[in-house]
């Protein structure tokens, strides 16, 4: 099962991901993230993990094809929440070397303007 | 017990010889009478032995009368009738010996005159016995208990009437014609069984309604005969007296009067009950059609054949899309039409006229609201303005609620149509309907019965590019396990030998799962045999892999990998992690398991020459009895039914706890733990285990 939302606060753009991302549901990850990216003004999505259970190999996946697109739109993804299992997930992938991972959400908000300055 | 072939036989011996002894010793008495002498036996004798050849004829043609059935009607009354012709020949002859020997001598002769009356009186006994057989089978038709029952009431007691002859003298005429009219009430009552009839076609009609009056013609003649006997002559034994033989013929002309007057009736109805028929028959041959393995056109045929002749329709015909592929490998879709006596460009006009009536519109809506609703019989049904026909109906084709065509009826008189007609018709097209789909099911079935044997194949081509065999010798043994959720999988293990001293093994795991994974893992079996050969260390090597795999792999893929250059003779391990998991590293002197901390990515993920920066080369040393255990994330993520994960913990802490063991053993342990924490056979990921024992 896996539940996604979006908002818009302070000209950022927040994804909620809740729930398991595994091979069947990344598609519903794919189809929300293709919709932020193919929308006008975007400069930085913030995805809240911090209800996400697990995220299989395929989910990982999601995340990674989306590296290249938001580079060469100039978006900025961060994700943050993650519980120390699924960050692992990432970690172990490699992932966090190549996404921006924060702890929680001020935390996300600072890197992002870290990086935009 | 007795054969029915021998009671036959045994039934047709004893009723002649019980005739013969009737002949015998009829003609005694009136040869002892003439004589004045006394006979030395009774008038019951006679009596007894006429009983007796009636009872066998009775047995002999019980045994001999087959039942009823819709196919030999006809076939009944025609023995009926052969046998009455046999006995009217019989008649006849005698008739005309008569007439011929009018004045001689012989006909004076009381014994010889007798003589014939018996021959006479065996044959018409034969015929009324056969008859009354045969009609019981015809009012036995389609039986019910209460009918049976009376039946056999009606049956015994004609048997038992037989008696009566015993005792002729002891009644008065009151009493014989009591039990006659009786039996007369008794056998009109169950004349009226006729339902064989209603089974009969036209033709078969005529022809009982003849043979039938043949039988009434036989039966006049047969007791005309008999009566003038009587009359003419003085007789020993007069059948006519018989309260058996009497009733029955009383029995046999009336049912055979009935018959004829009903099926008279029936005669002009009888077109409907064929149609009635027909339609049954048509719509068993709609709904076997695919059975008989035939294909879809055959069940369209049948369709526009059954609905034309169901409904009298003037033309008809029977419009089907169908969707196929084309040589490019697009969709199409095609039009077939079927006609049944019309023309195209009547076809065309017809359309138009139909446009107007407003039923394509009704169809369009009813299309709309996805074939939810039934449709309404009036909607269907129109009389139309054309030139060549008045009314039409059409029926659509709903398979799966979707219109895979439609048939058109039409008639050239105006209300052609009504609500039975609707109702077979749309009866017949849902048959065809689930016939097609059927068809389409069975189809789908074949093919994916066909897939499930290709996907074995797949299976068992990718267990063969898994190593048959591991290392066993003095410096290290290996043991594996692999199995896959689905019938391919995408874990892969594989190892090298380098050369005498040098070991190279990997493991890796290709992300998502299936037929699609299988293919990237046997890419990936590729990648590791073309580059392990260069001998380059981990890091290299993994990165060549990703340069390799970047072209390979689509954009959502990725794969992860772990490689590991072992040299025995220095007791040393070269490793570098694409983000797979990190293996467990036994160390036997301090009893302790942990697991590689170092950094690495997935091989795909990042496309270019900066993967290299994410890896990294890392170097230990080992000594004997430590252990090198890789695996692939299914282990790890393994859930029990709550939801917990089987983790590294529990791993690392089954590691330490069988680390006394043989590697196998710590296999089969590790297996059946996590089996047990699974708490279900059932695997919904791929597991991979390679446990390598240092010596």
């Amino acid at each position: 099962m896996i539940n996604i939302e979006t908002y818009k606060e302070e000209q950022i753009d927040y994804l909620i991901v809740e729930g398991d991302v595994d091979a069947s549901s990344s598609i519903h990850l794919d189809e929300a993230l293709t919709k932020l990216a193919d929308g006008d003004d975007i400069k930085a999505i913030l995805v809240d993990g911090s209800k996400l259970d697990y995220i299989s190999s395929a989910g990982l996946g999601v995340f990674m094809s989306y590296i290249d697109v938001f580079k060469s739109k100039d978006i900025q993804l961060i994700i943050f929440g993650l519980s120390n299992k699924v960050f692992n997930v990432f970690q172990i992938l490699g992932l966090d070397q190549l996404l921006n991972i924060t702890k929680d959400k001020e935390a996300a908000k600072e890197k992002l303007h870290e990086v935009q300055s | 017990m007795i054969s029915t072939k021998a009671l036959i036989r045994l039934a047709v011996l004893f009723a002649i010889l019980c005739w013969l002894a009737l002949i015998a010793s009829d003609l005694f008495l009136l040869f002892a009478q003439q004589s004045n002498v006394n006979a030395g036996i009774t008038r019951e004798i006679p009596f007894l032995f006429l009983t007796l050849f009636i009872l066998f004829i009775f047995l002999y043609f019980r045994l001999k009368t087959q039942k009823a059935e819709s196919i030999n009607f006809i076939d009944l009354l025609w023995r009926v009738f052969s046998i009455g012709l046999m006995v009217s020949i019989i008649q006849l002859v005698i008739g005309l010996l008569f007439y011929l020997l009018s004045d001689s001598k012989l006909l004076k002769n009381e014994l010889a005159v007798n003589f014939f009356y018996h021959i006479n009186l065996g044959a018409i006994v034969i015929f009324l016995i056969s008859t009354f057989i045969t009609w019981k089978r015809l009012i036995l038709y389609q039986k019910n208990k209460r009918l049976q029952f009376a039946w056999q009431f009606f049956e015994y007691g004609l048997l038992a009437s037989l008696l009566f002859s015993f005792f002729d003298s002891a009644f008065q005429q009151w009493v014989f014609t009591g039990i006659l009219g009786g039996f007369f009430i008794f056998g009109l009552i169950l004349s009226f069984n006729l339902k064989w009839i209603a089974y009969l076609n036209f033709k078969q009609k005529w022809r009982s309604i003849l043979l039938l009056s043949l039988v009434l013609l036989y039966l006049y003649y047969f007791v005309n005969n008999l009566f003038n006997f009587a009359q003419e002559f003085s007789l020993v034994l007069n059948l006519l007296e018989s309260v058996f033989i009497l009733s029955i013929v009383g029995f046999i002309s009336v049912y055979a009067l009935i018959s004829i007057l009903v099926i008279l009736f029936n005669l002009p109805t009888s077109s409907v009950f064929e149609q009635k028929i027909s339609e049954v028959l048509n719509f068993q041959k709609l709904s076997q059609s695919i059975q008989k393995g035939e294909n879809k056109d055959q069940v369209y045929e049948t369709l526009l054949d059954s609905s034309t002749n169901a409904v009298f329709s003037a033309s008809a015909w029977l419009e089907i899309s169908e969707t196929y592929e084309n040589e490019e490998g697009v969709i199409e879709t095609r039009k077939k039409v079927l006609k049944s006596n019309i023309e195209d460009n009547e076809i065309i006009q017809a359309k138009n006229s139909i446009m107007e009536s407003g039923i394509y519109a009704y169809l369009n809506k009813q299309k709309a609201a996805g074939y939810k609703k039934d449709f309404i019989q009036s909607k269907l049904i129109s009389n139309i303005n054309d030139p060549t026909f008045s009314s039409v109906m059409v029926m659509p084709l709903i398979v799966k609620d979707e219109e895979i065509g439609s048939l058109t009826l039409l008639k050239d008189v105006s209300d052609g149509f009504n609500r039975e007609m609707f109702d077979i018709i749309s009866s017949f097209v849902n048959q065809a309907c689930i016939s097609i789909e059927n068809f389409e099911l069975l189809t789908e079935a074949l093919e994916n019965e066909r897939y499930r044997e290709e996907l074995k194949i797949a299976s068992k081509v990718q267990k063969s590019l898994l190593p048959s065999e591991l290392i066993q010798d003095d410096k290290l043994e290996m043991f594996a396990f692999y199995t896959s959720a689905d019938e391919v999988g995408g874990d892969y293990y594989d190892y090298y030998r380098l050369n005498e001293d040098e070991v190279a093994v990997i493991i890796g795991d290709v992300s998502g799962k299936g037929t699609s994974a299988a293919f990237h893992m046997s890419q990936m079996k590729g990648v590791f045999h073309s580059l392990v050969q260069l001998g380059l260390d981990p890091k290299s090597f993994l990165n060549k892999a990703n340069q390799a795999l970047a072209s390979c792999l689509d954009k959502t893929s990725f794969i992860t990998a772990a490689y590991y250059n072992i040299n025995t003779k220095e007791r040393k391990i070269c490793l570098s992690r694409a983000g797979h998991c990190p293996a467990l590293f036994y160390d036997s002197s301090e009893k302790k398991a942990s697991y590689f901390k170092n950094k690495g990515l997935g091989l795909g993920i990042v496309r270019d020459a900066s993967f290299e920066k994410y890896i990294e080369l890392k170097q230990i040393s080992y000594k004997p009895n430590d252990m090198l255990i890789l695996y692939t994330d299914g282990i790890i993520e393994a859930k029990n039914k709550s939801g917990e994960e089987f983790g590294y913990e529990r791993l690392c802490s089954t590691i330490e706890v069988n680390a006394g063991r043989s590697p196998k053993e710590i296999k089969k342990v590790l297996i059946d733990r996590l089996t047990d924490f699974a708490e279900s056979k059932e695997l919904d990921d791929d597991y991979t285990l390679l446990i390598i024992r240092f010596l």
